[in-house]
């Protein structure tokens, strides 16, 4: 399993990219990312969330929503719509977080590369600004971050 | 273990965090850091004593000027958040694991990536079962 470990690296001035191996082909890890009864089983960010909305319209120009929130009453969202699919090795798409001011936009291209019987994941996103990925990066999913903010507190 | 504390006190705060991420990018004045937020240099002021009281930045004099920057500790910390983002993210990942081996014991993965109605899909499993 240490070959599906992620990498999240910054790229120049205002890209961010992620990678993650899946031992399943890329028509799986497609659908986990675009149907709604899937997504709503793993993204979900630190443990004690959940996501009772799970909107997506998986077509260009379609729209999603997602909404999160735990048991303290903490919640927030992020809207997005779909520049371009090409199932099962490409999603396009364009997403802010409500907070509940929206940020900047944040332009993320999601690909699925066959990985040997697997799937290379690869996100970029792009950000308007340098100083945008900054703060995106500095507030770490603001409120998503909460829990594990405390829990590593408790380890000190 | 206590300034460790403390610095964790001083990243509890998204806008000192947001101090930061900027002077991560380099030294900046009061008035350089404050430009960006909608608050007084004041509260800007407050902000960066915290951090200074919690080693995560240092000033030096330059005439009238007082510019910050970070200190090692402040650049650790940012990492330690990073750290935090990146764990988030994995969890995520973990879980979607699981999510594809689930659908791999219900013989999905080999489906359609649209089947194109509730009946097809169901016929496919059906011959998948006979199989």
């Amino acid at each position: 399993m240490t070959m599906t470990k992620m990498t999240l690296k910054t790229e120049g001035d205002i890209h961010i990219v992620v990678t993650r191996r899946f031992a399943a082909p890329p028509e799986a890890v497609y659908r986990a990312h675009t149907e709604p009864k899937l997504l709503q089983q793993w993204l979900l960010g630190p443990e004690g969330w959940t996501m009772p909305v799970c909107i997506n319209e998986a077509r260009p120009g379609g729209k999603f929503r997602y909404e999160w929130t735990n048991a303290k009453g903490g919640g927030f969202y992020i809207t997005g719509e779909f520049v371009e699919l090409q199932p099962p090795n490409k999603i396009v798409h364009i997403e802010r977080m409500h907070l509940p001011d929206p940020t900047p936009d944040n332009h993320v291209e999601t690909r699925f590369d066959p990985d040997g019987t697997g799937t290379l994941m690869t996100i970029r996103m792009t950000l308007p600004d340098a100083q945008t990925r900054a703060a995106m990066l500095a507030s770490g999913m603001e409120h998503g971050m909460e829990a594990s903010y405390v829990r590593l507190e408790n380890m000190i | 273990m206590s300034s460790l504390n403390s610095s964790f006190a001083a990243l509890a705060d998204p806008t000192r965090r947001a101090l930061l991420s900027r002077l991560a990018r380099g030294e900046a004045t009061v008035m350089e850091l404050a430009k960006p937020f909608e608050m007084t240099q004041p509260a800007i002021s407050q902000h960066l004593k915290v951090l200074e009281e919690a080693g995560l930045i240092v000033q030096r004099v330059d005439g009238a000027k007082r510019p910050r920057r970070l200190a090692k500790a402040g650049i650790d910390a940012m990492d330690q958040w990073l750290a935090m983002l990146r764990k988030a993210l994995e969890k995520n990942y973990d879980r979607l694991d699981e999510v594809l081996a689930a659908m791999e014991a219900n013989g999905e993965t080999n489906k359609e990536t649209k089947p194109t109605t509730k009946t097809e899909s169901n016929k496919k499993r059906k011959k998948q079962r006979t199989l």
